[in-house]
């Protein structure tokens, strides 16, 4: 438990991808959701807090109904209701009545707010809107104001999901925090699901160690009932744990999207950290369970020796129904590479691989090519490679209908399904899940269809076979397999 | 805002259709239908939103979305409006502008993705809808679909409704110009018939339009144009041929209703598919226009005939729910006609209305509750979550049927609720409809699963009737 450490190990990874972005005027069946999006739902991660979206009241509607569709829950998201006028002449205005009108009915302790395509396209300076507004109205004194730039023709999902952590610190953290002996700091990338959450901060309690989570989704999203109704979010990170994050031993950033997080808290705070980019696999979680040990100075609890050990049953079990499975594969860069590389260690074959955003992750994917595109793309290309696997989100369930393959479901929106907040996919445990799910889909659809004339012979050996004389040259004697047919 | 838009916003806020409208002052209908929006206290789509609603169940032409990953990443495929035959409508299309878009300039993107859009996919149309940030740049999306429309040879429609234009309902309506601007007219029907009409205002959601059709077919009524649900491209091209257009529930598409009885001579009712009465009452009407426009007029005798015995049948039908349903109360959490019109078939089940949402209700929808249920009180204009938090936990009611918005309102106060807007799996259209909601009402209160979830634990003091009284 010494020194500073600003990674684990990272994986031997040989292959080199090509990235392609094909030159297309017009995405068809968007595998992309914008960064604003991605923003407010790192936001929702906060506790008390209102999430809002500084423009058209479309641009929140939309986010809205996307999330509540996927978690089944309410979803605190509000609008600036720009329109217009204002948008020309600036929203100052219309985002000091939603601040007075926020805190004023929902009484949040933070507004969190995003900008979007149709602000970020007038230009307004929201940090100077913010500053102003505190000044001239003193009845926001109680309310902490938080605000990240995240225009909806730039990035996607990910990448507003990180932008806004990386606020969440920069305004938070402070340097000159004690340090607390066992506190670590966990940064979640947006495609750990609470569920997911709440198994990474198991697993580090189980190390005696204690788990400030920034943002914490398993506190609002993880679908409970509350004992009484509130506009705001029902729970997630408090705005004391964001004050102390400079207290923590180490930070451990789940996602390569949270590195600039985790980076700006040492520069701020001076927490060291190590980012790991996957959390899924047997070794990812050697990587990170080691880590752990080292942190804390404690062995590996014998609840995930055998948590490991299971895991590799599920391994050698699973196997028969990975090896040499051509999969297609459609999500945001974190998941993909988190994904792809488990199935990739089973033995399937990545065909299509299909993200949204720019990551240093995809050159890395164990896959010959990874495209930078849309659900089209990947229905063309599954389709031409004969995937018989497609994963990517809800929205893929008119092109695997089209297909006729099986369709696995991961990230967001998952809208046809229920649970999903508690879906867990990480850890020992997760990966075991992930692979029994996909083996026991995978064997839904085994061809059944072999019969008498599955395996018919060529016409050489049946003319072989007819054929009574004895003078067969040596050449005639091999196996007809070998040979081309004559014809 | 460009020149036309602006005229065209002028135009549908001035609709002759439109009683609230016209009872304003001439100051106070310039400053349109539409409430101001507060920030920070606003719900609902926008503008964009309510054209592809509107505009979206034409099933057979490519809707393409010109604007940021937004618009159309984060909401396409979220309707169950149904089609019967191609699916083209639920592909996701947008030209997903970048950074270098907004700086130049997005018309290049869009006219090479409409040529990329009719090369790969063929569709008898294209629909583009304008969005906020490229109608701030200044895309002009009415030159470039001119432009495609002559170069590609096949319609290429325009629709001018950026989010920030306004809300949902103005972008119904703006929709609802698109159609009028450069489809309606624009083909002739292969064939026309006296008993022709055109359905307006109906979005075939969950395929409710079938729980209609059966009984127009059985009279030998024949849909020209539904608009927009199930539609074809060229059936609303050549709607202009109908005889008479039923306007269906609210007046999202009032502007249709009148401009083609202004310019085409088709006379207009308005009627709704929601409710036993209402239903009987759309199909005389129709039958009733259809004669007045020179159908033959045996179709008035049929069509009570009809009436008659369907009528019967749903009643019976619902009745049988009473010994289960008797004084259970509801609260109706929606707008406009369904604030009344499934008021009836709920009294008939044997239930208690206790309250029903009038925000987005007409004077004449308020009229028509106090004609049912003859009570005031019973009308809630503007309830937060909170008060219905409150109301569903201290029961006050037994159920809740709202939008998908308030569900959780009744979910997380462990109370039933029901879906009953665009977002439902089930048809509530016409008399088999309504006997639809009641049995899935019944099944909704009566389900086991609400007094296991209203238990406390048993280590936890508080009973379950301490929090129910």
């Amino acid at each position: 438990m010494s020194g500073r450490r600003t990674g684990p190990i990272e994986p031997e990874v040989n292959a080199v991808a090509t990235v392609v972005d094909f030159k297309k005027a017009c995405a068809v069946n968007p595998l992309k959701m914008s960064q604003p999006l991605g923003a407010a739902y790192a936001f929702m991660g906060l506790d008390a807090c209102m999430p809002m979206m500084h423009g058209s009241q479309g641009c929140t509607s939309f986010g809205l109904v996307l999330l509540v569709r996927h978690f089944k829950e309410a979803i605190p998201l509000q609008t600036t209701a720009m329109n217009e006028v204002t948008t020309i002449l600036g929203g100052y205005e219309n985002i000091e009545a939603a601040l007075i009108n926020i805190a004023k009915r929902a009484k949040p302790r933070i507004i969190a707010i995003c900008s979007t395509g149709l602000t970020e396209t007038k230009g307004d300076d929201v940090d100077a809107y913010l500053q102003l507004a505190r000044q001239r109205r003193p009845e926001l004194a109680d309310t902490e104001l938080l605000y990240v730039s995240t225009p909806d023709y730039v990035g996607a999902f990910e990448d507003g999901w990180g932008k806004a952590v990386t606020a969440m610190v920069r305004q938070y953290a402070r340097a000159g925090e004690t340090t607390v002996a066992g506190r670590v700091n966990l940064l979640p990338g947006s495609h750990l699901t609470p569920g997911d959450i709440d198994e990474l901060r198991e697993i580090i309690e189980h190390f005696g160690l204690e788990a400030v989570v920034v943002p914490d989704v398993s506190g609002s999203l993880d679908g409970h009932i509350p004992d009484d109704w509130r506009g705001t979010t029902l729970g997630g990170t408090p705005l004391e744990a964001l004050r102390a994050l400079g207290s923590a031993e180490a930070t451990i950033a789940v996602g390569e999207q949270m590195r600039s997080a985790a980076m700006e808290l040492e520069m701020k705070a001076g927490v060291p950290y190590a980012v790991f980019d996957r959390l899924t696999g047997l070794e990812a979680n050697d990587r990170f369970l080691q880590y752990l040990s080292q942190l804390s100075g404690r062995p590996v609890p014998a609840k995930y020796r055998r948590s490991r050990s299971q895991l590799v049953d599920a391994m050698l079990d699973g196997h028969f129904h990975f090896g040499g499975v051509k999969v297609a594969l459609g999500a945001e860069p974190d998941l993909l590479w988190a994904v792809g590389t488990l199935l990739h260690e089973m033995g399937a074959e990545l065909s299509v691989c299909v993200t949204t955003t720019q990551s240093m992750l995809l050159r890395q994917m164990p896959a010959d090519e990874v495209v930078i595109g849309d659900l089209a793309d990947m229905e063309r290309l599954a389709a031409e490679r004969g995937c018989e696997l497609l994963m990517t989100h809800s929205h893929g369930r008119q092109m695997a209908a089209r297909l006729d393959r099986p369709f696995h479901r991961i990230g967001i929106p998952m809208f046809d399904r229920i649970g999903n907040a508690h879906r867990v996919g990480v850890g020992y445990r997760g990966s075991r899940n992930l692979i029994f799910d996909i083996a026991n889909l995978l064997a839904d659809h085994y061809p059944h269809h072999n019969g008498p004339q599955t395996w018919p012979l060529p016409e050489a050996s049946l003319r072989a076979a007819a054929t009574a004389t004895t003078d067969a040259t040596p050449a005639d004697a091999s196996p007809a397999a070998e040979r081309v047919p004559v014809t | 805002m460009s020149v036309t838009l602006k005229q065209k916003i002028a135009e549908v806020f001035d609709e002759p259709g439109c009683d609230k409208n016209q009872a304003k002052s001439d100051k106070a209908r310039k400053k349109g239908c539409t409430q101001q929006l507060s920030p920070g206290a606003a719900a609902g789509g926008c503008a964009f939103d309510g054209a592809k609603i509107a505009l979206q169940p034409i099933v057979d032409v490519a809707h393409l979305v010109h604007g940021p990953i937004a618009c159309e990443g984060n909401s396409w495929d979220n309707r169950h409006s149904a089609s019967s035959g191609p699916m083209i409508y639920r592909t996701g299309f947008t030209t997903d502008i970048n950074e270098l878009d907004v700086i130049y300039g997005g018309e290049k993107r869009l006219f090479r993705s409409i040529r990329e859009v009719l090369d790969k996919y063929d569709p008898p149309a294209v629909f583009v809808y304008q969005t906020c940030v490229t109608a701030l740049i200044g895309d002009d999306i009415e030159a470039v679909c001119k432009r495609a429309s002559e170069k590609f040879g096949k319609p290429i429609i325009p629709v001018n409704a950026p989010g920030f234009a306004g809300p949902k309902n103005l972008g119904n309506k703006l929709g609802a110009e698109a159609l009028l601007d450069y489809v309606i007219g624009t083909q002739e029907p292969e064939r026309s018939t006296p008993y022709d009409i055109n359905i307006i205002g109906e979005y075939n959601l969950s395929g409710e339009l079938w729980q209609v059709k059966p009984l127009l077919d059985a009279l030998g009524i024949r849909i020209q144009a539904c608009i927009s649900g199930d539609g074809r491209y060229r059936d609303v091209a050549g709607s202009h041929r109908a005889r008479v257009n039923m306007m269906v529930c609210s007046k999202s598409m009032i502007n249709i209703a009148t401009k083609m009885q202004q310019r085409y001579g088709i006379p207009y009712f308005e009627g709704s598919f929601y409710g036993i009465g209402d239903t009987s009452d759309a199909l005389r009407q129709m039958a009733g226009l259809l004669v007045r426009q020179g159908a033959p007029e045996d179709l008035l005798v049929r069509t009570e005939k009809l009436i008659r015995v369907e009528e019967a049948r749903a009643w019976a039908r619902i009745r049988s729910y009473r010994k289960r349903l008797s004084a259970k109360r509801v609260l109706l959490i929606t707008g406009g006609v369904k604030s009344w019109s499934v008021v009836a078939a709920l009294q008939e089940a044997g239930m208690e209305v206790v309250g029903t949402s009038v925000k987005k209700s007409t004077k004449e929808d308020k009229e028509r509750i106090k004609e049912i249920m003859g009570d005031d009180a019973h009308m809630i204009d503007n309830m937060t979550p909170r008060e219905m938090y409150d109301m569903l936990r201290d029961a006050r009611a037994d159920i809740m049927l709202s939008g998908g918005r308030s569900q959780f309102v009744a979910l997380k106060a462990r109370m039933p609720w029901l879906d009953i807007n665009q977002e439902r799996h089930y048809a509530y259209a016409g008399y088999e409809g309504m006997v639809e909601l009641v049995r899935q009402i019944d099944k909704a209160i009566h389900n086991p699963v609400w007094r296991q979830v209203r238990k406390t634990a048993p280590w936890d003091g508080d009973t379950p009737e301490a929090l129910l009284a």
